[in-house]
């Protein structure tokens, strides 16, 4: 039992860093507007949430112009991809036994 | 206690997946609109043809010209019918028609087909006539297989439907109106309506 709590990932256990983290999985890439359209929160919300995942190095940001508007760009990273893949297994595990 | 927090965790992460990559609020009765337009056009270009008995339909006739205008009509009228109504669609169910997901169904929709729209042209200018009922079944069932990936399932189906409508067509090639009628007409109303009634009608 002790083993599979370990493979819960703290990093994940919230929400919104749940949700920017499937997006991430199954999109090449998400802009921040569009994240937070489909999570449904607020600029410093997703923010500071995104960061949180960065330092971690689950996700990389790209900063970009399109004409002056900037534009910032999330792609979740190998090594994100893997611990959020790990994460669900955990949690799948975690159902399966109660 | 715990548990259940663990499968609203996968819930989510389920419904995130699928949200970010699908459009969901294509229209079902768009669908529906889209087949009488057809069905209308038909019956128009039957009795074009029909008037026209006994002499043989040439590029430059008045009759070819207005079955081409017939055509253009309805593709037309249902283009803008299937934005009007997904538009209205998104906008109950608070989603934003121009965004990541509905650009990719478009895009994966428009290669195939305006390949087909090409490839048909090109068989008219090269007098192929009885294959292009055929490719433009084929060319329609296979844009719509392609955007079926990022949108609502019953698509696909349609897009299987069409193909198959379009190989058969192939060996009947006399018979392209009435395949135009089933493909075109027919089956856009009957997937139309399910969409309708699976999603459409809760919202």
């Amino acid at each position: 039992m002790k083993n599979i709590i370990q493979n819960i990932n703290k990093a994940f256990d919230h929400r919104i860093r749940l949700g920017i983290m499937s997006v991430l999985m199954v999109n090449e890439n998400a802009d921040f507007s569009t994240l937070k359209e489909l999570l449904g929160v607020t600029d410093g919300n997703l923010a500071s949430h995104a960061k949180a995942l960065e330092s971690e190095n689950y996700i990389t940001v790209e900063k970009q112009f399109i004409g002056r508007k900037p534009n910032t760009k999330y792609i979740a990273t190998k090594e994100g991809k893997k611990a959020f893949q790990e994460h669900i297994e955990a949690l799948e595990k975690l159902i399966s036994k109660s | 206690m715990e548990a259940s927090k663990y499968l609203k965790d996968i819930q989510d992460i389920k419904e995130m997946m699928s949200k970010s990559t699908q459009f969901i609020s294509l229209s079902g009765l768009s669908g529906i609109l889209a087949g009488i337009y057809a069905l209308v056009g038909a019956a128009y270009v039957n009795y074009l043809i029909n008037s026209h008995y006994g002499r043989y339909i040439t590029l430059e006739s008045k009759t070819f010209k207005l079955i081409l205008l017939t055509a253009f009509i309805v593709l037309v009228l249902s283009l803008g019918t299937a934005y009007l109504l997904t538009a209205k669609k998104a906008k109950k169910a608070g989603e934003k028609i121009w965004n990541p997901t509905s650009r990719r169904v478009l895009i994966n929709f428009l290669i195939p087909l305006i390949t087909g729209g090409i490839f048909a042209l090109l068989l008219l200018k090269n007098k192929h006539y009885g294959l292009i009922a055929p490719v433009t079944l084929l060319f329609y069932g296979l844009a719509c297989l392609n955007a079926s990936k990022y949108t609502l399932r019953d698509v696909r189906y349609l897009g299987i439907t069409q193909i198959i409508l379009g190989l058969i067509a192939v060996e009947f090639s006399g018979y392209g109106l009435y395949f135009w009628v089933i493909g075109f007409g027919l089956c856009h109303i009957l997937y139309g309506s399910m969409m309708y009634y699976k999603y459409d009608r809760n919202i």
